[in-house]
């Protein structure tokens, strides 16, 4: 595989459901995708094309809230980042956990703090906050207010 | 056989995330582990959006002090990322010699903290006193023995003095004999072989289910290393080698670690070598930062730290996002416990060194006490027979080790 | 000073508590113990229970979930009972003042003896610091 070569077989694979594909550099880039197309792209890169899962980052943006997930291939020192945009009212999207074990964390982490619904997730509870941290106060959110 | 339940912690200092295990027990064996955090969650991310990018630097670097040049390395490299800012060959050199010498007061540091969780206190002070040489050339470069500040997106703060190069030199060589001893006594030791092989195994095809990194997956054969893979700072202009153990268990990870040591011993050397050629400036003198996003990620002591900033344009991130080594390595902690003894687990805990440096410990109930009062050479001598024994019992030869040492 | 206090100062026992810290105040706590600085030879120990403490160490920012824990630590160990804040972050919260998950140092929580600052202090400045509370205690 060469450094473009995995790039162009996300491209061919997913074709027509990326919306946009942004080359940073020869080692970063960004692939815009629906929420529904998350999962399927999340298979086909961790377990087809076996990249490394970094992590998510989840991004609170005035009009959306973004989910960033990270996947790197090690050989070719190049990483990928898949992103989506939810609906602030009522962000939802499907949980990766039962593709790749190492998302559970970051899920709970991402649901606790910016309150994003992971449809799915095998134990969507508390992470990092205290037990009696208030219900729908989520510290990343650009409105919070201490 | 009816379940119990032990609590490990919470009061585990575990990097930027200390932990409060539950093991289920039922007799000896661990059938179930509950990991819990956030006793240590400070609200960097949301702290990092208030604070400039040369605030940020210090912010980071105390996410952990251990990694405490690691989370500034990979924040200055993604804040460069964004602006494609290019650093002086000499600030590369600098960054890579602080990251070592680093990695290498980490390793002593865990190693020593391991010998303390299996009940081997020697191994642990004799870690902690050859890891204060290293801590004295922190000071003398910076200024603390912890917490250096030497990073800064385009460069590096502080440079390396031509007076101060035999000093670092000194140290290091001074080191090996040091880590030749500690292979030698550590590794062939007859009780770390009985309380560290076969304990804890990963499999390949758990780290690459949970991502999890550095030691922890070289260990089991998966050689991952962002030094290699992804060079950045120096490591893509010297020489070294990439430690990989296929077992997977405990002792392996101890293996990689104190093999990597000598790697890192070879790096600062032709770090400080290259530094005596290498002149100029060690700073870009980056003005400002455009608006878009960048990533950037380094090979800390306990695997790779990952970091992702994205800009407007102004002096102030609107998102940081930092994810540490161990938050990967810990979760796998549920695979490697279960199904081994409550007397293995602070070890398999420990093994994936999520900075594990503390008082609390497990409750271990002897259940000889209150037998027989021993006295001290009783306990000497019954330590001698019982290290003859497993050495016996593993076919390990002991006599000749132990003269040496 | 009470008998109870006086026999305090002969030989501390110190228990360790960090409530949100970066580690690195732990980590220079453990220090003091190893072969470079040694307490043990003047009697400091560390010990792994608050029962059998005589002066609380206390590192860190006190986040949110740590608070109540770090109340009932206090009220499990044994009076009297000397507390040390350790490090920038006990003391004023340091680079982390204004987060969201650490609303108050730790002073507004327990009363605190002795003040040690520092990011990290240095070994040595720990040592003074217990040595001067010590010395405040026998009047010295």
């Amino acid at each position: 595989m060469v450094k473009e070569g995995v790039l162009k077989e996300i491209k061919d694979r997913l074709s027509e459901k990326i919306l946009k594909v942004y080359e940073k550099s020869p080692r970063r880039a960004y692939i815009d995708l629906k929420p529904a197309d998350i999962p399927p792209a999340a298979s086909f890169i961790f377990r087809d094309l076996k990249a490394r899962f970094i992590t998510a980052s989840g991004v609170d943006t005035p009009e959306h809230i973004e989910i960033l997930y990270h996947f790197v291939f090690d050989r070719l020192g190049k990483i990928i980042s898949l992103r989506t945009r939810l609906n602030r009212k009522n962000p939802e999207i499907e949980s990766l956990t039962s593709i790749i074990r190492g998302a559970e964390w970051i899920e709970r982490e991402i649901h606790e703090l910016l309150g994003v619904n992971f449809r799915n997730h095998p134990n969507l509870k508390k992470l990092l906050m205290a037990e009696d941290w208030p219900e729908n106060k989520y510290p990343l959110r650009r409105d919070y207010r201490g | 056989m009816a379940k119990t339940i032990i609590p490990i912690g919470p009061y585990h200092p575990l990097q930027e995330e200390p932990e409060f295990f539950r093991l289920h027990v039922e007799g000896e064996k661990v059938v179930d582990l509950d990991i819990e955090l956030g006793y240590n969650h400070r609200g960097i991310e949301k702290l990092a959006e208030s604070k400039t990018y040369d605030q940020i630097i210090f912010l980071v670097e105390r996410i952990c002090g251990i990694c405490s040049t690691s989370h500034p390395i990979a924040s200055v490299q993604a804040i460069e990322d964004i602006g494609g800012i290019a650093v002086p060959e000499r600030a590369l050199y600098i960054r890579s010699l602080i990251g070592e010498l680093e990695r290498i007061h980490s390793h002593l540091l865990w190693l020593g903290l391991a010998g303390h969780f299996i009940g081997y206190n020697t191994v642990w002070m004799w870690a902690w006193r050859y890891r204060e040489p290293i801590l004295d050339i922190f000071e003398q470069i910076s200024g603390n023995r912890n917490h250096y500040a030497m990073m800064k997106v385009g460069g590096v703060r502080r440079d390396i003095e031509e007076s101060d190069i035999p000093a670092i030199e000194k140290a290091v060589d001074d080191l090996v004999p040091v880590l030749d001893m500690f292979k030698g006594v550590v590794i062939d030791d007859p009780v770390i072989h009985a309380r560290t092989k076969g304990i804890g195994i990963l499999t390949k095809k758990d780290i690459y289910n949970y991502g999890a990194l550095g030691p922890t997956a070289r260990a089991s054969g998966v050689a991952i290393d962002v030094r290699r893979d992804h060079p950045h700072a120096a490591y893509g202009l010297v020489e070294w080698n990439v430690i990989t153990q296929e077992e997977g268990d405990v002792f392996a990870k101890l293996v990689v670690r104190v093999l990597e040591m000598y790697e890192s011993v070879k790096i600062i050397k032709q770090c400080l070598k290259r530094l005596k050629k290498v002149k100029g400036e060690i700073d870009a003198k980056v003005k400002e930062i455009p608006p878009g996003e960048g990533i950037g990620h380094y090979e800390a002591p306990r695997g790779e730290v990952f970091h992702y900033v994205r800009s407007d344009g102004t002096n102030r991130p609107v998102r940081y996002k930092v994810r540490a080594p161990s938050y990967m390595n810990v979760p796998t902690n549920k695979t490697s416990v279960v199904g081994g003894t409550v007397s293995d687990a602070t070890i398999i805990l420990a093994a994936v060194d999520p900075c594990y440096c503390c008082t609390e410990r497990t409750t271990a109930i002897d259940r000889n006490s209150g037998k027989k009062t021993l006295t001290g050479e009783d306990l000497i001598r019954l330590s001698q027979e019982k290290t003859k024994k497993v050495a016996r019992e593993l076919g390990l030869p002991l006599e000749g080790k132990l003269k040496a040492y | 000073m009470g008998i109870k206090l006086k026999a305090l100062t002969k030989s501390p026992w110190v228990f360790h508590l960090s409530t949100g810290s970066c580690n690195n105040c732990d980590i220079e706590i453990l220090d003091l113990l190893t072969p470079r600085f040694d307490l043990e030879r003047f009697g400091i120990l560390l010990v792994g229970s608050i029962r059998h403490a005589d002066v609380l160490l206390v590192t860190g920012v006190v986040t949110r979930k740590v608070a109540p824990r770090l109340k009932r630590l206090y009220e499990q160990a044994p009076k009297p009972c000397l507390v040390v804040a350790i490090g920038s972050c006990a003391l004023g919260q340091g680079i982390f003042k204004g987060s969201y998950n650490a609303p108050q140092p730790v002073d507004r929580y327990i009363p605190v003896d002795a003040y040690i600052p520092g990011c990290p202090p240095k070994p040595e400045a720990m040592i003074m610091g217990i040595v001067k509370l010590l010395n405040k205690l026998k009047g010295k």
